[in-house]
């Protein structure tokens, strides 16, 4: 497996939500980058954690397939996964691959934020 | 002399002379032409060779939307130093069904492995039934493509194909992940099911390992249970089975004959 091409950077965003900015190409290659930033986002006690795709670039079906791996994690841990930032496209292969029905997609983080409060 | 006023809302394309649908391309992900489009139910043609059955109309699964426990499983083979990832997966694309074991059809386009593709399989599951299902072309590129199952079929996930070098060498790989549909073919892979899978792959592995000039092809094998819930609110799925609905189809293929009117 190739060299990952990609940077995810942790932060707390309140609420008690995390959020991953993920930067580069979401491939099977950055799995061990993805479950460290999750892991680092879980540890604040995190009960949603909102993977921000805004600076996504590129991903393929093992980025994919390493999103429902970490879907499950996050299940095991009852936590929520939340996404935004998706553009056109990328949302177009959420709903394609239903990762949309356990995945909650936002179109940006002020939104994610605004339901994690109600 | 009249000076020429910007409208306000010009967009950086629209000033070197782009339309918005050029722009809208021009600004097109690396991996835009790899997806297929986007579908909420499979469509698909008649195909010779195959029964055809339980595809048209059905919605595509994936490992959220399955019964069982999730499993991912990874058969490999080394490939040898001589071909590339690229030779090694134009060749399983362009080759895909004579690859799979005796008794098994895939019907696929006539292009070969696109995205957005439609293939119809009959499986052989043993007392001269086929279990008539499909796969959908969900992603494909020079070195891996990707193929997602409809409601109905064994497995509700995904399994990729792809080839890598690494160590001077190409490796291919097919990597599974999925869920058992329903109760029932959850039943049916925990008594065997897994192993014929297993089979299933390392054969496939193996015949192409020998089309690509392997000497003496060896598969390995990884299974990993990803998750051991079974997702009851998924159970429901059973309706769809397309291994009762195939040996219906083959119980009463006789009456239907019967009651069609002579040519």
């Amino acid at each position: 497996m190739g060299e990952p091409a990609v940077v995810m950077d942790v932060r707390q965003a309140g609420g008690s939500m995390a959020v991953v900015d993920i930067k580069g190409d979401v491939t099977a290659a950055c799995e061990p980058v993805l479950m460290s930033a999750y892991e680092e986002a879980s540890g604040g006690g995190a009960a949603r954690v909102l993977l921000n795709f805004t600076g996504l670039e590129y991903m393929n079906s093992g980025g994919i397939g390493m999103l429902v791996t970490l879907l499950v994690r996050a299940g095991r841990q009852r936590q929520k996964l939340a996404a935004c930032g998706l553009s056109e496209h990328y949302r177009e292969i959420f709903e394609l691959t239903r990762l949309d029905e356990a995945i909650t997609i936002y179109p940006d983080e002020a939104s994610a934020l605004a339901d994690a409060g109600r | 002399m009249s000076e020429e006023t910007m409208p306000e809302h010009v967009t950086g394309a629209e000033q070197i002379g782009l339309s918005a649908r050029e722009a809208k391309a021009a600004v097109q992900p690396r991996d835009a032409g790899n997806w297929a489009a986007k579908v909420e139910r499979l469509a698909v043609e008649q195909r010779d060779g195959v029964r055809g059955t339980n595809v048209a109309g059905r919605r595509l699964t994936g490992p959220v939307q399955g019964f069982g426990k999730m499993w991912e499983k990874t058969y490999t083979l080394n490939a040898g130093q001589v071909t590339t990832p690229q030779d090694a997966i134009a060749t399983w694309k362009a080759h895909f069904p004579e690859f799979w074991p005796k008794g098994n059809r895939f019907a696929g386009a006539l292009a070969g492995i696109s995205p957005g593709d439609v293939a119809l399989l009959d499986l052989a599951i043993g007392g001269g039934v086929k279990l008539s299902t499909g796969v959908f072309v969900l992603y494909a590129d020079q070195e891996s493509f990707t193929l997602m199952t409809p409601q109905g079929h064994m497995f509700a996930g995904w399994i990729t194909f792809s080839a890598e070098r690494a160590g001077g060498a190409t490796t291919v790989r097919a990597h599974v992940l999925m869920r058992a549909n329903d109760p029932l073919y959850e039943l049916g892979m925990t008594f065997g099911g897994h192993a014929k899978e297993d089979r299933f792959w390392a054969q496939t592995l193996t015949a192409l390992g020998t089309r690509l000039g392997v000497p003496d092809p060896q598969v390995q094998t990884r299974s990993i249970c990803v998750d051991s819930h079974r997702q009851w609110r998924h159970a429901g799925n059973v309706w769809h089975n397309a291994m009762l609905r195939s040996t219906l189809q083959t119980l009463t293929a006789p009456l239907h004959r019967r009651s069609r009117p002579a040519a």
